[in-house]
C-alpha cells in the first residue's frame, strides 16, 4: 500500500487556514502526548476508572488491551469527550493535551473533538455520498469552496487507501460501499479534519482478514503524521503494531510500556498471565 | 387434553383474525358501494349551488377545497413545530432526562386527549380572542391536534437512531446543532410516515373543526373566512331527511375513504422499504 | 530572523482570536437553537396545564349555583330551566365504553396473540395492513358504516328478539361501533408488549413440553398483564373521547339508559350538538365547559396512568 504523503503538495490545514484561519494543531514540539493523571470516571456511583496515571506517546501507535470491561472503551471515549452524553457521569482527575486539561469544564469541545478523531468500531458511514462523508467535517469547519473541497476529499480518500476504488462513484450513497471500504472511508472522513490523535475503537473486529489487515497497515503508516490510540481485543494485532502498550484490568492501569517491553519482559504477574491467555 | 385446548385456541384466534378482516371489508366495502352510487364529476366540481340543501345542483368542493387549505397548512406547521421538539428530545438530552421523560408522557398525554376538548378549548381561545370561526382557528387547533402525533411517531424512529453516527459527527467537531443535517436524513423515512400519518388524521377529525372553521358554502378567500370541510360535510349532509343530501353525503364519505386509503397504503410502501414488519 | 518570529507568533495571535470568534459563533447558534427547542418541548407541559386551567375557568360558573356533587349524580338535565345533572351523559359513555370494551377485548388479545406467537411472516403481511386502515380511517366514516349497517341490523335483526321496537340507534350500536374504532390501537399496543417479552422466557416453557397456548397463556399473557391493562385503560380514555361516530349512531336521549337497547347520550356528543348554539345561556355554556372537563380530567388521569405503566414494561424488557 502506498501512502502519497510524500507528494503532499498541499494540506487541509492550508485550506483551512483560508477559511478559518485556526491552523496550530499539527504539533512542532514534542507535546502532543496525551497525559492522564489521577483519572477517575464514576457512572452512576459505580466506579469504572480507577485512578489513572499513564502517558501516552506522541507519533506512536499505542494499544490498549485487557480483557472486556475493564474499561478500554470508556478511556477512549474520554479522551474526546464521548463520553459526556452519559447519564450520571462523575469524573476528576486531569487529561492533558498541549498543557490543556480537556476535563475543564470551558475547554471548547468542537475544537478539541476535531483534534482528536475516531474510528469506531463498527464503520458508520453517515447517511450522505462518498464525498459528503469526507467533507462534512470540513464544511462544518466552515470550507465551502467546492475546489478546495475537491481536493480534499480526493487526498483524504488517497490517505485511507480509498481513492482508486471510488473514484467514479463519489456521489453515490456511503452505505453501499462493502464494510472494509466503508471503514477506510470513516478513517478518510477522521483525517480530513486534520486531527493530532487518532482513536481507534476495535476498528478491525468487525471486518474481514483482509480488510483489518489494510486498516492495520495504513495505522503503521499514519503514525508518521499522527499520534494513534487503538483498543484492541486481539493480542495479535497489539503485537504486530504497537509500539507502547497500556494493560487494563477493572478499570485499572495494570502496567503500561514500550510493546516490546511488555510483551516480552511483563513487570506484572497479572500482565503475564493475561498475555499467556489465562484469562481474557 | 391440551391437545384439544391447543386446537380450540388456534382456531378462535383464526375467527378472532378473521373478524378483524371482516370489519375492514364491511366498512370499505359499505363506503365504497354507497357512495359510488351517488358519485358523479359534478359532486367533486361544483360548488353548491341555490337550493343544495333541499337537493338541487352543485357539488361539495367547498369541503374538498377547505380541508385541504386547512389540513395542508396545519400540516407543515406542525413540521415546523415537531422536528426541533424531536431532535432536542434525542439530540440535546440524554436518553435517560427527566426533561425527556416527562415532555415525552406530556405529548403521549395531549395525544390521548379527544379531539371534541381540542375543539371547545380551542373555541373558547378563539373567542377569548375575538375571533370568530375561521380557516385560521381550524388550522390552529388542528396543528395543536396533529403535533403530538408528529411528536411520537418520529420519535419512535429517532429513538433507533444509531448513536455511532452521532458519535462519528460528534468527533469529528459537530456541534450538537450542527448534527441535524445528519439525523434529518437518516430518520427521513420516519418523518414521510409520521406526515402521512398526521394529514390522516387531520383530514379526517371533525369534532375539532366543528366549533373552530365552521362551515361554508363557498371557498374561503382569506384566513378569517369560514370553511367546510370534508368529514362535516358527511355529517351535516347526512342528518337531512332528503334523500339526495344524503347521497351527497356518501359521495363525499367516498372521497375521504380513498384520500385515507391513498394515504395508509402510501404509509405502508415507505415504512416497509425502510424496516421490517412494524405496525 | 527575530522580525519574523515576532510576526509569526503576531498573526498566531490574530488567528487565535479569529478562530475564537468563529467558534464562538458556532456555539451561540447551538445555545440559541437549544434554548428554542427547548421551550418549544417544554410547550407540551404547558398546553396540557393551559387547557386544564381554561376549561376550569369556563366552568367556574356552574359551580356558583351547583355543587359538583349534584352536577355528577342528577339526572335531571334541563339546561332551560337551570337544571345540569350529568349522570344520564356519564351513564351513557359509561355504558357505551363498556360495551366496546367487553367484545372487543377478546378478539384483539387472540388477535395479537396470534399475529405475535402463531402467524407466518406472510399472514402478517396482509393483517397490519388491514389493521393500518382500520386505525386510519376518520370518525365520521366509522359513524356512516353505523347509520348503513349497524343500524338497520339492530333494528330489524337483533332487537325485535328482545323488544317490540327499536330505532337502533342504541347503546349497542355504540358499543359496536367504538369498539371497531379502538380494535386496531388494542392490537397494536398488546403486539408491542407481546413481542418486547425476551424469547428466551418462551422457549423455557415449550421446553417443559408446554404447547404453544399454555406458553401463550401462562407465560405471555400472565408476564404482559401490567401492559394488557395500561392498554386496556388507554383503549378506554380513547373511548370515551370519540366523538363524531358516537354522535351518529347513540341515539342522544339525556335519560340513564336501563339495557344495551336503549338510547344514550355520552359526553363528547353533548357537548358537539350543543356547544356554539346555547352561547346566550352563561349556565349553559359553563355546563358544556364542564362536560369538556369531565373528560379532560378522566382522559388525563387514564392516560398517565396507562403510559406510565407502559413506559416501566417497555423498560424492564429493553
Amino acid at each position: 500500500m502506498k501512502i502519497p504523503f510524500l507528494d503532499k503538495l498541499f494540506t487541509t490545514s492550508e485550506l483551512l487556514s483560508n477559511a478559518t484561519p485556526d491552523r496550530k494543531f499539527v504539533s512542532d514540539n514534542d507535546s502532543s502526548e496525551i497525559s492522564v493523571e489521577n483519572l477517575n470516571l464514576y457512572i452512576k456511583g459505580n466506579h469504572i476508572l480507577k485512578n489513572l496515571n499513564v502517558q501516552i506517546p506522541d507519533k506512536k501507535i499505542t494499544c490498549i488491551i485487557g480483557p472486556s470491561g475493564c474499561g478500554k472503551s470508556t478511556l477512549l471515549k474520554t479522551f474526546n469527550r464521548l463520553i459526556d452524553s452519559v447519564e450520571g457521569l462523575n469524573v476528576d482527575g486531569k487529561i492533558m493535551l498541549h498543557g490543556k486539561n480537556i476535563l475543564s469544564e470551558n475547554e471548547d469541545l468542537t475544537h478539541h473533538r476535531r483534534k482528536v478523531g475516531l474510528v469506531s468500531q463498527r464503520p458508520c458511514p453517515l447517511p450522505m455520498s462518498i464525498y459528503d462523508n469526507v467533507a462534512y467535517g470540513c464544511r462544518i469547519h466552515g470550507i465551502k469552496n467546492r475546489k478546495n473541497l475537491d481536493k480534499i476529499v480526493e487526498h483524504y480518500l488517497k490517505a485511507a487507501g480509498l481513492w482508486e476504488e471510488v473514484k467514479d462513484r463519489l456521489n453515490t450513497p456511503a452505505v453501499r460501499l462493502s464494510i472494509g471500504q466503508q471503514q477506510r472511508l470513516c478513517l478518510a472522513r477522521s483525517l480530513a479534519v486534520e486531527p493530532q490523535i487518532i482513536l481507534a475503537d476495535e476498528a478491525t473486529s468487525a471486518l474481514d482478514p483482509i480488510s483489518s489487515k489494510t486498516i492495520e497497515e495504513l495505522f503503521v503508516n499514519l503514525k508518521r503524521d499522527y499520534s494513534i490510540v487503538m483498543v484492541t481485543h486481539t493480542l495479535r494485532q497489539a503485537r504486530r503494531i504497537a509500539d507502547y502498550v497500556v494493560f487494563m484490568y477493572l478499570g485499572e492501569i495494570v502496567e503500561a510500556g514500550e510493546a516490546s517491553q511488555v510483551f516480552e519482559n511483563p513487570q506484572n504477574e497479572l500482565t503475564k498471565k493475561y498475555l499467556e491467555g489465562a484469562f481474557s | 387434553m391440551k391437545h384439544f385446548e391447543e386446537q380450540m385456541m388456534r382456531f378462535l384466534m383464526f375467527v378472532a383474525t378473521l373478524i378483524v378482516f371482516g370489519f375492514v371489508f364491511s366498512i370499505v366495502y359499505a363506503i365504497l358501494k354507497q357512495g359510488w352510487g351517488s358519485m358523479s364529476w359534478d359532486m367533486i366540481t361544483k360548488l353548491p349551488g341555490g337550493g343544495f340543501y333541499i337537493g338541487k345542483e352543485g357539488g361539495f368542493l367547498n369541503a374538498i377545497v377547505g380541508s385541504l387549505y386547512i389540513v395542508g397548512a396545519s400540516t407543515i406547521l406542525g413540521l415546523i413545530i415537531s422536528i426541533p421538539v424531536v431532535f432536542f428530545l434525542n439530540v440535546y438530552l440524554k436518553s435517560q432526562s427527566k426533561t425527556a421523560y416527562i415532555a415525552r408522557l406530556a405529548y403521549d398525554v395531549l395525544f390521548g386527549i379527544p379531539s371534541i376538548v381540542y375543539g371547545a378549548f380551542g373555541f373558547t381561545i378563539m373567542i377569548y380572542f375575538g375571533l370568530r370561526t375561521s380557516v385560521l382557528g381550524g388550522i390552529i387547533v388542528i396543528t395543536l391536534l396533529i403535533i403530538p402525533i408528529f411528536i411520537r411517531s418520529m420519535d419512535e424512529v429517532a429513538r433507533n437512531f444509531p448513536r455511532d453516527i452521532l458519535d462519528a459527527t460528534y468527533s469529528l467537531g459537530a456541534t450538537r446543532w450542527e448534527t441535524i443535517a445528519v439525523v434529518l436524513r437518516q430518520i427521513a423515512p420516519g418523518i414521510a410516515t409520521a406526515t402521512l400519518l398526521s394529514i390522516g388524521r387531520a383530514i379526517g377529525d371533525a369534532a375539532a373543526v366543528l366549533f373552530t372553521s365552521g362551515y361554508s358554502d363557498s371557498i374561503p378567500t382569506s384566513l378569517s373566512q369560514p370553511a367546510a370541510t370534508l368529514p362535516l360535510a358527511v355529517f351535516f349532509q347526512l342528518s337531512s331527511p332528503i334523500k339526495e343530501v344524503q347521497n351527497r353525503a356518501y359521495a363525499a364519505a367516498l372521497v375521504l375513504t380513498i384520500i385515507v386509503l391513498i394515504l395508509s397504503i402510501l404509509g405502508r410502501l415507505i415504512s416497509s422499504k425502510f424496516s421490517k414488519n412494524k405496525l | 530572523m527575530q522580525d519574523s518570529e515576532i510576526q509569526k507568533e503576531l498573526t498566531e495571535k490574530e488567528e487565535q482570536s479569529a478562530v475564537a470568534k468563529v467558534f464562538n459563533y458556532r456555539l451561540v447558534k447551538e445555545k440559541t437553537a437549544g434554548g428554542l427547542m427547548y421551550i418549544l418541548t417544554i410547550a407540551s407541559l404547558v398546553l396540557v396545564v393551559v387547557m386544564g386551567i381554561g376549561l376550569y375557568l369556563k366552568s367556574a360558573p356552574i359551580f356558583e349555583e351547583h355543587s359538583l356533587g349534584e352536577l355528577i349524580f342528577s339526572s335531571n338535565w334541563r339546561p332551560l330551566k337551570g337544571q345540569f345533572g350529568f349522570m344520564p351523559f356519564i351513564a351513557g359513555t359509561v355504558w357505551v365504553t363498556v360495551v366496546a370494551v367487553l367484545w372487543v377485548l377478546p378478539i384483539s388479545l387472540l388477535t395479537a396473540i396470534f399475529l405475535t406467537e402463531y402467524a407466518k411472516s406472510y399472514v402478517k403481511k396482509y393483517v397490519f395492513p388491514a389493521l393500518d386502515i382500520l386505525a386510519g380511517l376518520p370518525s365520521v366514516i366509522y359513524g356512516v358504516w353505523g347509520t348503513l349497517l349497524i343500524i338497520p341490523w339492530i333494528s330489524n335483526k337483533f332487537a325485535p328478539h328482545f323488544v317490540d321496537f327499536s330505532t337502533g340507534y342504541t347503546v349497542l350500536a355504540g358499543g359496536i361501533v367504538l369498539g371497531v374504532m379502538i380494535l386496531p390501537l388494542l392490537v397494536s399496543l398488546f403486539i408491542e408488549i407481546f413481542s418486547s417479552l425476551p424469547t428466551e422466557l418462551r422457549d423455557a416453557s415449550t421446553s417443559l413440553g408446554a404447547t404453544k397456548w399454555q406458553t401463550s397463556k401462562k407465560v405471555v399473557l400472565k408476564k404482559s398483564f401490567p401492559g394488557i391493562m395500561a392498554s386496556v385503560v388507554l383503549a378506554i380514555s380513547r373511548a370515551m373521547g370519540e366523538t363524531i361516530a358516537i354522535l351518529m349512531v347513540c341515539g342522544n336521549l339525556p335519560e340513564v339508559p336501563r339495557s344495551i337497547l336503549d338510547a344514550c347520550y355520552p359526553i363528547p356528543a353533548l357537548i358537539a350538538n350543543n356547544y356554539g348554539e346555547m352561547l346566550s345561556l352563561p349556565q349553559y355554556e359553563a355546563a358544556l365547559m364542564f362536560a369538556a372537563l369531565i373528560l379532560f380530567v378522566v382522559v388525563l388521569v387514564f392516560n398517565v396512568i396507562s403510559r406510565v405503566i407502559l413506559y416501566r414494561v417497555e423498560k424492564s424488557y429493553a
